[in-house]
């Protein structure tokens, strides 16, 4: 069994008295040690599905309604409150698309990291902060023990990422969970953020679910890739196999929309038309609207999972490069 | 810290020097002769003269004023035309009660509006939730004399558990047990601040809840107790902290009226009846230690904020 397995994940959030779906049935798995990529455009459930995994969907809003999720062979959802509070941040951790707001901001740097190792192991202050200042050099914070006194304000944005990470493995953590950990930093803090998760986890051998919007990090970075769109996954292979055999059309929008060396360009442009808004109905494929090779059939019928090899799936009735 | 503590505390003289200036105005433009009601009706008009030219009442207002002042910056408030004692000995009689009674309230205020505030925030919609914000409600708008009235009704005269007014010292016989004397008029100056409280800390709570490193602190694999209290709270505080001079500035106008209530010998009913009496340097002198009092506790709010909070800066 691999370490992470969901099944049928099914989201819906709450709203007007209707429950809406926002992600409907997606199934994956990562191995022990290895990536995950998933990439999607904003507002694609990529966030929902990551705080389900982790189990901090909160509130009568949000609800997972169908599906499993075994973490370590043990399933998450049926899992007591208490058994899964001694998984999260020890086992799987996380950390967030928004690295200015994710400390808290009257607590020391230091003092949090201790708070989440002090959770998890039986340790004394001094060892906990001994390991704290560990970590901060793990992730390339200079001057580690100046700066686990430091409050989070007095940092900059690639800095708290890093102290977030540094806490995410406080605990060495078989599975690290990371939802556009470099979305909200500008581009050069992003490929160190990228390089040293990578090098991490070569150090320690945890997996990593990476979320982002962008390909081309994922492309980097992951032994596999899910491509998302609208709550569903419409594309799942190696990485490798998946550049060099593109099946889905929206797939291969992303990848042409990926900037081309230094100069960027809007990735928006790139595939016409715009993600249907949450509860907005569209019958049939759900990207046809957007889809140039869209035909009758694709605003009629949903189309259904297909495998193209033993490890790549798509959602498509006229894969790219298929006679199916 | 230091350093802008000493600048507040300079800061301090030209305000209550404004504040010396309008508290001499004001009391002087309440209409009524000091004169003419200390001595009675039966007085006749060159007694009444005879009086107020002793009293220096009949010099210009401008003189009458820097002669005060200059009093006071030499620690004499004057005599007080009532009592015909020392303004400052008037009022440290008073100052037991009421210094007894604000820390009985305020204790009451943390034990009753905290608690409840995070109960009623962590449950937020149950109906714990329910109860704890539509008490907090209700007691904000009960008008404190009335809420008095009722508790001596029925805790005093009806069930006959507490004293129904006044309050001997503890110095007096019966000692520490004298402060029976100050539970219901503590609860009554309570209630309705305890109430903003409850409101203040279950609203910030809400507002913190919603933060993102909140979530962090869920995902670290805490109990949702001690992300409420640690995380939530904490935060929250910093609200309610700067919200806690206004809650002073309440206290000291609902004092004047649960002092009169239950009849205590504090400084709030020392207000009224020095100003039904026309009693000018003693009026003069409680507010002035009121306004001094107000400015203390909002330097200290304001220090307190600063420790509680890491990125403001004290400059
Ligand atoms: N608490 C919530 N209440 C209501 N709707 C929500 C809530 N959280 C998310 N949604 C909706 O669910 C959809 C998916 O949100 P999600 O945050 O998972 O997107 P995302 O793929 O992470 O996007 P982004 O790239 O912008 O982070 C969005 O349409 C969003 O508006
Ligand atoms: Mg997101």
């Amino acid at each position: 069994m691999a370490l992470l397995e969901v099944s049928n994940l099914s989201i819906a959030v709450a709203a007007g008295g209707k429950l809406l779906p926002v992600v409907q049935g997606i199934s994956f798995q990562v191995e022990a040690g290895k990536t995950l990529g998933i990439v999607g455009e904003s507002g694609c459930g990529k966030s929902l599905t990551s705080l389900a995994i982790m189990g901090l969907l909160e509130g009568s809003q949000v609800r997972i309604i169908g599906g499993t999720i075994h973490f370590n062979g043990q399933n998450m959802l049926t899992l007591s409150d208490k058994k899964r509070r001694e998984i999260m941040g020890a086992e799987m951790a996380m950390i967030f698309q928004e690295p200015m707001t994710s400390l808290n901001p009257v607590y020391r740097v230091g003092d949090q990291i201790i708070e989440a190792i002090r959770q998890h192991k039986k340790q004394t202050k001094q060892q906990a902060r001994a390991r704290a200042i560990e970590l901060l050099t793990l992730v390339r914070i200079p001057d580690a023990e100046k700066r686990i006194e430091s409050y989070p304000h007095q940092l900059s944005g690639g800095m708290r990422q890093r102290v977030m990470i540094a806490m995410a493995l406080a605990c060495d953590p078989k599975l690290l969970i990371a939802d556009e950990p470099t979305t909200a930093l500008d581009v050069t803090v992003q490929a160190r953020i990228l390089e040293l998760l990578k090098e991490l986890q070569q150090q320690t051998g945890m997996a990593i679910v990476l979320i982002s919007h962008d390909l081309g990090v994922i492309a980097e970075t992951c032994d596999s890739v899910a491509v998302m769109y609208r709550g569903k996954f419409v594309e799942v292979a190696p990485s490798a196999e998946l550049f060099s055999t593109v099946a889905h059309p929206y797939t291969s929008g992303l990848l042409s929309s990926i900037p081309v060396s230094d100069h960027e360009i809007d990735r928006l442009d790139a595939i016409p038309g715009r993600v249907p808004m949450l509860g907005e109905d569209v019958i049939g494929c759900a990207f046809h609207p957007r889809c140039n090779l869209a035909q009758e059939c694709c605003s009629l019928k949903d189309p259904e999972e297909v495998s193209l090899t033993q490890t790549h799936f798509t959602r498509c009735h006229f894969p790219i490069g298929s006679n199916l | 810290m230091l350093a802008y503590t000493f600048k507040r505390l300079l800061a301090l003289i030209p305000t209550l020097l404004a504040a010396s200036v309008l508290i001499f105005l004001f009391v002087h433009l309440i209409p009524g002769d000091p004169a003419a009601i200390l001595l009675g009706d039966t007085a006749t008009p060159e007694e009444i003269a005879e009086l107020t030219h002793a009293m220096g009442l009949d010099r210009s207002l401008i003189t009458q004023y820097f002669l005060w002042l200059g009093n006071v910056l030499q620690g004499d408030f004057g005599t007080s035309i009532f009592f015909r004692i020392p303004v400052l000995s008037v009022i440290a009689d008073g100052a037991e009660t009421s210094i007894l009674l604000a820390s009985m309230t305020m204790i009451w205020i943390m034990l009753i509006g905290i608690p409840i505030g995070i109960l009623a925030a962590t449950r937020h919609g149950s109906w714990v939730d329910q109860i704890a914000s539509g008490g907090a409600m209700l007691f904000a708008s009960i008008p404190t004399f009335w809420l008095g009235l009722y508790l001596i009704l029925i805790f005093a005269v009806g069930l006959g558990w507490f004293p129904s007014s006044g309050f001997p010292s503890i110095s007096d016989e019966g000692g520490l047990w004298n402060i029976r004397y100050l539970l219901l008029p503590s609860l009554t100056l309570a209630a309705p601040n305890a109430a903003l409280i409850i409101r203040l800390v279950r609203a910030s709570m809400l507002d913190v809840q919603r933060e993102d490193h909140v979530r962090t602190a869920r995902a670290k694999g805490l109990h949702p107790t001690k992300v409420a209290i640690r995380h939530v709270f904490r935060n929250a505080m910093i609200s309610v902290a700067a919200a806690f001079g206004f809650t002073f500035a309440a206290l000291i106008s609902e004092a004047v009226v649960t002092e009169t209530v239950f009849s205590l010998p504090g400084i709030g009913r020392l207000v009224v009846q020095s100003i039904l009496r026309r009693d000018y340097p003693v009026i003069q002198g409680v507010i002035l230690v009121i306004v001094c009092l107000y400015m203390i506790i909002n330097l200290l709010v304001d220090l307190t904020y600063a420790r509680l909070d890491p990125r403001v800066s004290l400059k």
